[in-house]
């Protein structure tokens, strides 16, 4: 076992580890941050995709103890982002879901597109969503809510 | 499925990184990215007794230009390379291979000397740092050696490096106003490992041409004649006949899919690098 220091969704927490559990299975079972979810872990399906340090990250294949000090946000600590609220608005306005499973991941996927591809097109959209697996919508939801978004962003200048 | 257990140490100094590395009870493996020894572990095909995680060393995270190369830290990721955020020796290759592996996900951890030391026979690094002629600067007890990237990968997942060595970085060869290079990778999905991988790097300036394909069984194989010929005549006759002659003249044997898909690859990179 190993002390680990996390700040998770704003607030410092430093807990007690095994080396072997995963940032994904920290977070889940001992923060109770469900809404990471895992489907293959090892890293294909995308559905446990968080933030780290700002950038999506796959959080099934790190171990927690590798993140001591990182930065964590976790869907459930993004009411306050406004990127990701923008995009829960759209996701619900243009069928960007049905159930749910992939969600949480996908929004962080898709906050990365609005974020670091403010320029992107449907086809660079696609090709971005292609790390993040959903077996509902078939993507066309989900590449009209981002790209309404994206739309979004660029009248208001963002 | 869960990693087994294991024993992790974090280190910021390469000589105990080294020294953890050479403990003798058990087997030691370095930590970079996570990206690929994570699935492995997951998948209980990787079970090391210690982990040592090297994600703190600084001296792994330099980037530094001479005027013949680039020297890029063991450490840089992916995601880094894809950015541009590195200075452009390459004429653009490296930074196109970068943002084509994997996800953007995977490439914010990924690292460029995890990429050549796990050694996928499907690897981007591995191939187009193979066409690029790198050298792979590496950090032991006895000091700093350097090998040339020909050499060091002997196989599928196999690479010369000894269990008390790790990788410092790769010098990338700085290519000259004339150079031409072309990528081309077959792939299902974007971002997934490759089924065949071509890779074509021509200097005039230097005399280098070099021609790779990557994603059989093995190392990446390069075919030294084809990119002579290649290089003399342009790229001009270089249709898909000679690329499946190419490969054909290299022993190697190929089931009819497979020949013609790397015949593909590789006239599809010497297209790329010649405009066609
Ligand atoms: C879903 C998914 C898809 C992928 N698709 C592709 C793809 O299309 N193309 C591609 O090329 N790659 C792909 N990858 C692999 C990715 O590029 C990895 O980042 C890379 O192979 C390993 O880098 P890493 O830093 O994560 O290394 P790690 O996983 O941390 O380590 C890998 C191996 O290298 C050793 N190692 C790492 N750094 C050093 C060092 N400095 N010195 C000595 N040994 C070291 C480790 O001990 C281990 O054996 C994919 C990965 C995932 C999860």
């Amino acid at each position: 076992m190993m002390e680990t220091t996390l700040t998770i969704n704003g607030e410092s927490i430093t807990a007690t580890v095994e080396p072997r559990t995963t940032l994904a299975d920290f977070l889940r079972e001992q923060r109770r941050l469900t809404g990471i979810h895992l489907g293959c872990e090892h890293g294909v399906c995308g559905a446990c995709t968080i933030m780290v340090d700002g950038e999506p990250v796959r959080s099934c294949i790190l171990y927690a103890v590798s993140c001591d000090g990182a930065h964590i946000q976790t869907i459930e600590g993004s009411d306050t982002d406004p990127v990701i609220v923008a995009l829960q608005a759209s996701f619900t306005a243009h069928h960007g879901l049905q159930c749910g499973y992939c969600t949480p991941a996908m929004l962080f996927t898709a906050r990365d597109i609005v974020t670091r591809l403010p320029d992107a097109d449907e086809d660079r959209v696609r090709l971005e969503l292609a790390g993040n697996i959903c077996r509902c919508t078939g993507y066309a939801g989900i590449v009209r809510a981002i790209m309404a978004v994206l739309h979004d962003r660029r009248a208001k200048n963002e | 499925m869960k990693a087994a257990k294991f024993d992790y140490t974090k280190t910021n100094d390469v000589a105990e990184a080294l020294s953890v590395l050479t403990a003798e009870d058990g087997d030691s493996k370095v930590l970079a990215g996570s990206q690929s020894l994570g699935p492995m572990m997951n998948l209980r095909l990787a079970r090391p007794d210690r982990l040592i995680d090297i994600r703190a060393l600084d001296a792994l995270k330099a980037v530094t230009q001479a005027p013949d190369h680039l020297f890029v830290g063991a450490l840089v990721t992916h995601a880094a390379i894809e950015d541009g955020i590195l200075p452009d020796v390459t004429r653009g290759m490296i930074q196109h291979v970068a943002a084509g592996i994997a996800y953007r996900a995977v490439r914010n951890r990924g690292t460029i000397g995890g990429s050549l030391v796990h050694a996928d026979p499907a690897g981007d690094w591995p191939a187009a740092l193979r066409a690029l002629g790198a050298q792979i600067v590496i950090d032991g007890p006895a000091g700093t050696r350097e090998a040339a990237i020909d050499t060091f990968q002997l196989g599928a997942f196999t690479v010369a490096l000894e269990e008390d060595e790790i990788v410092r970085g790769v010098r990338v060869p700085a290519l000259s106003g004339s150079a031409r290079w072309g990528y081309h990778k077959i792939c299902r999905k974007p971002g997934e490992f490759a089924e065949s991988i071509g890779a074509y790097v021509c200097d005039p300036e230097s005399g280098i041409a070099r021609l790779v394909l990557a994603a059989t069984e093995d190392a990446p194989l390069q075919l030294d004649t084809a990119a002579a010929a290649i290089a003399q005549n342009d790229g001009a006759k270089f249709d898909l006949d000679a690329a499946r002659m190419a490969l054909t003249e290299t022993g190697e044997t190929f089931d009819p899919f497979k020949l013609r898909m790397h015949a593909v690859a590789l006239h599809r990179a010497v297209a790329q690098a010649y405009g066609a």
